[in-house]
């Protein structure tokens, strides 16, 4: 395995339902993500792009195949090896922020920290940090209920990386923000990219929201129909290329524009 | 960190769920108090016969205690159960943020072991302060003065309150870690995201099975309160029971389809301001509720009917007594002849004895009762086997032979001289009665038989004994008795005219009196004495006195009332907060649905009343059918107790009302204003 491969699919399947009714989620998908990258999956609703990420994260299980994170093989981790990875390598952003409204924005960055017994210290001075970084230092005494949406998808994100994980997971980031809000948080995503080189790997069905990656997947009904790298290109330069393939996929993704 | 979690998400319950919480204090102290009321009528100057009633009725409470437990238990695992589904995204990001299923669990445990010592502390605190009423209402009902007030707080209750809800905690704990343990991720976080399904019913097959469910009941109701006679084993019983229970089903089962046919041929009404919309949210709500609507509603028929009769026996135990025990003493004693030969198990001294007169017994023991005795009648009381209670109604027996399988037909009928009953009824300050030479009387006053009897003496059927025939003096039995007892339990007593009876027929030799002494420790005296020679002879001597019979039907009835509150409360309470927290967690599910009113301009006060209508209409609809259900139960019961003479049940209807109102209706004020603030935020 390549050193700087950070996440390695190998033909993984998933299939639901019954022998009636058979549906293939994921029909066949092999990739690679490398270590620093920032990759979008895009693809309609429908097309097994959640299901994918859900695999990656463990939410859910492939019917066969092999992920790798690292050295770890995902599919095989059980227990605690699980809550361990989990913990350390791994770091989750929802469409729905999935903040803990019991406490504070601060409580629930710490939270993540605090799972793994790192102490009271160290802890502060982490969450100070990445707060600057996502721009979010003045609502850390606030519930979420008085934050916008924005900022708590900012203080989610934080959540996410404060750990510095191997990979972050992205469902839907921009899903319920404004564009206003999204392109500042999309903007956070890069800079987080660029400056400490975490991997980023974002599943979304907006083109706009994918423009601000390196690379982008494309999956249709369960396998992956294109893939297109920014390399040099100007973000929009790169977001008309996007259009061009979501105009040959045809179908819903349009409407997302 | 973990610790901080659960006491912030506790926090955070007992704001939205303070059904929860107020549910648990009520059943910890309600729980507290009918386990305390042995030491709370310990200071309380009652005799000792009456201590003894108290403490069957505190051991029957302790039995039903265990029974309590498990209901109490059921509701709240089914609460937590409830509480956690509503809390499984939080669950998935804890493991998400590898947190791992055991100190999740751990989280659980410590809010489990929070709440269960918040509400125990609280629950014991409320239940120590109102049991101090209950010896006011035990005085109050034993007719027993409180020497002095105390305050008093039973160890024993309370130990046994915190053991049977430390195992009810642990189970919740158990249960839970369970849950947790076999959750898989994919289903915590996509939970609340599954889309409710709306099951559209048929309105022709809603109308079909509403037609089935109310002939069922319909049937049930009729058999049970209208033949009564004619149930004759506990099967037939509880077949019916079982009818009434799927009825109510189906009546759930097919409400909101038949409903939405109702509201929807009335367009103006359906498409008046929200009502579409609480009309869509009520069908929906009973459609997936159905079990649990049929469950509470039948809880609330049990509460009222065991409420009702409770309150109701207890009442008339206390008005029949004045009634029923107008003289101090009765004294029966078997007379020699047909009943006592040895070929009965008697011993020769035994006959012996039967052959003196009641006066001798005593004297020969050493006590002249005579001179304790302020009034009294001595009398004789017959029986004939040429005159059985078969013999008496033979004329029109056909008639009744459906309803008469529970009785035994074949005793002999008591009779009595009339000059004899008219000397008892001056005693017990009845009416007297002449006769001429071939007439007779009937006395009686247990209802059922009443009516029996009724029916030949208005058609003028005679009787045939010590050869002669003797036709009625009047159309119906003349109310009255002559062996005072806690109840209306006489059957009936022929009074004939003295010159016809046969003495040899005679069976016992009854003694009514009142005594001189009027202060409680002077009657105490001479009963001691009357009873200890009694003792031995309680072949040929029984005695009977009216504060036996006051102690006696006293502690029936407040046996009868408190298990009737005890099983009563618990069944509102479990039923009330079963229904509250269901319409509490929907509307959190709703919020979404009244952002979207309000953008489309619905003002405060128009989700307000709709709010207000749904969760009314919620607590209504099952409420309703057990009313329903409960009159006829109630008239059931009342039919069952019928020798105690329950009958004016209004008073207890009355209170049985007032108890509902108040926990039930507190139930439904509280979850309206929880919904109305879980909306507005």
């Amino acid at each position: 395995m390549n050193s700087e491969t950070i996440l390695k699919i190998q033909q993984i399947e998933k299939y639901y339902g019954n022998r009636s009714s058979l549906t293939k989620a994921i029909d066949d998908i092999s990739f690679e993500v490398n270590k620093g990258e920032f990759v979008a999956i895009m693809g309609a609703s429908g097309s097994g792009k959640t299901t994918l990420l859900n695999c990656i994260s463990t939410i859910d299980k492939v019917t066969s195949g092999h992920i790798y994170v690292g050295d770890a093989e995902v599919t095989k981790l059980r227990g605690n090896a699980l809550n361990k990875f989990r913990r350390e390598q791994l770091g989750f952003i929802f469409q729905d922020f999935n903040l803990l409204d019991t406490l504070t924005a601060y409580e629930n960055i710490a939270l993540a920290l605090s799972i793994q017994n790192v102490s009271s210290s160290l802890i502060d001075s982490a969450v100070k940090k990445v707060s600057q970084q996502l721009d979010i230092t003045e609502v850390l005494d606030k519930y979420p209920y008085q934050m916008s949406g924005g900022q708590k998808q900012r203080v989610a994100s934080a959540r996410a990386i404060i750990t510095n994980p191997k990979l972050i997971l992205a469902d839907e980031p921009t899903g319920a923000l404004d564009s206003r809000s999204a392109k500042l948080l999309l903007e956070r995503f890069s800079a987080l990219n660029r400056e400490i080189k975490a991997t980023i790997l974002m599943v979304t069905h907006d083109s706009f929201t994918a423009s601000y990656a390196g690379r982008v997947l494309f999956i249709k009904d369960g396998k992956v129909f294109n893939e297109i790298v920014r390399g040099d290109d100007s973000r929009k330069e790169f977001f008309d290329k996007i259009i061009d393939v979501v105009s040959l996929l045809g179908g819903d993704l349009t409407d997302a524009l | 960190m973990l610790f901080k979690l659960s006491l912030s998400n506790i926090r955070k319950s007992m704001k939205d769920y303070a059904v929860y919480f107020f549910t648990l204090i009520l059943g910890v102290a309600l729980f507290y108090i009918f386990n305390a009321i042995d030491s709370q009528t310990a200071m309380l100057s009652i005799s000792s016969d009456t201590r003894e009633i108290v403490k069957l009725l505190c051991d029957v409470l302790s039995a039903v205690s265990v029974f309590v437990a498990f209901v109490l238990g059921f509701l709240v695992i089914y609460a937590s159960r409830f509480l956690m589904k509503r809390r499984n995204k939080e669950f998935a990001l804890y493991l998400l943020l590898g947190m791992g299923k055991r100190k999740v669990s751990l989280i659980l445990f410590f809010e489990t072991l929070l709440i269960g010592l918040i509400s125990l502390v609280v629950g014991l605190l409320c239940g120590v302060g109102l049991s101090q009423l209950t010896s006011l209402f035990v005085a109050n009902m034993f007719d027993a003065d409180m020497e002095q007030y105390r305050f008093v707080f039973s160890g024993e209750a309370c130990s046994k309150t915190i053991l049977y809800f430390a195992i009810i905690y642990v189970v919740v704990i158990l249960f839970n870690t369970f849950v947790i343990n076999k959750c898989r991720l994919i289903d915590l976080l996509q939970g609340s995201r599954k889309s409710e399904r709306i099951k559209l019913k048929n309105p022709i097959v809603c109308m079909i099975v509403f037609a089935v469910s109310a002939v069922l009941l319909g049937a049930a109701y009729y058999r049970v309160a209208y033949c009564f006679y004619d149930i004759d084993t506990s099967y037939e019983f509880l077949m019916y029971i079982a009818l009434g229970c799927v009825g109510t089903f189906l009546f759930f089962w097919s409400l909101s389809g038949l409903l939405f046919w109702v509201i929807h041929t009335v367009k103006s009404v359906y498409y008046k301001g929200l009502n579409s919309f609480v009309y869509r949210q009520m069908s929906s709500r009973i459609n997936t509720n159905v079990l649990s609507m049929t469950i509470i509603c039948l809880m609330l028929f049990v509460t009222i009917c065991v409420l009702t009769v409770g309150i109701d026996v207890r009442n008339s135990m206390n008005r029949n007594l004045k009634e029923l025990a107008p003289a101090d003493l009765n004294i029966q004693k078997a007379m020699p002849g047909t009943i006592v030969t040895d070929a009965n198990g008697y011993s020769a001294e035994e006959i012996n004895e039967a052959g003196y007169s009641i006066w001798d017994v005593y004297l020969q023991n050493g006590y002249g009762l005579e001179s304790d005795l302020k009034e009294y009648a001595d009398v004789k009381m017959y029986e004939t086997e040429e005159l059985t209670f078969y013999d008496t109604i033979s004329g029109y027996i056909d008639e009744i032979e459906a309803n008469i399988t529970f009785l035994q037909g074949y005793y002999p009928e008591t009779i009595m001289k009339i000059s004899d009953y008219n000397k008892v009824a001056e005693i017990y300050g009845k009416d007297t009665y002449q006769l001429d030479e071939n007439q007779y009387i009937i006395i009686a006053d247990y209802e059922n038989i009443i009516k029996i009897r009724n029916i030949g003496l208005s058609r003028n059927e005679t009787i045939n004994v010590y050869g002669k025939e003797l036709s009625p003096k009047y159309k119906e039995c003349k109310n009255g008795f002559v062996v005072m007892a806690g109840n209306h339990i006489n059957t009936g007593i022929i009074v004939v005219p003295d010159e016809i009876v046969d003495e040899s027929t005679c069976t016992q030799e009854f003694l009514v009196a009142n005594y001189k002494a009027d202060t409680k420790e002077a009657i105490e005296e001479i009963e001691t004495k009357i009873d200890s020679i009694a003792e031995g002879k309680f072949k040929i001597l029984s005695v009977n006195t009216k504060t036996d019979i006051k102690e006696a039907s006293v502690g029936l009835g407040a046996i009868f009332a408190f298990i009737g509150l005890y099983i009563g409360l618990v069944f509102l309470i479990s039923g009330a907060a079963i229904l509250a927290l269901k319409e509490l967690s929907e509307s959190a599910d709703n919020v979404e649905r009244y952002k979207v009113l309000k953008k489309l301009g619905a003002d405060e006060s128009q989700i307000n009343s709709s709010i207000l209508k749904q969760t009314f209409l919620f607590f209504v609809f099952p409420l309703f059918l057990a009313i329903v259900h409960s009159v006829f139960g109630i008239k059931f019961s009342n039919m069952l107790f019928d020798f105690i003479g329950t009958g004016a049940v209004i008073s207890s209807i009355l209170t049985t009302g007032a108890i509902l109102l108040l926990i039930y209706g507190g139930y439904f004020v509280i979850t309206y204003i929880s919904c109305k603030n879980m909306i507005k935020e």
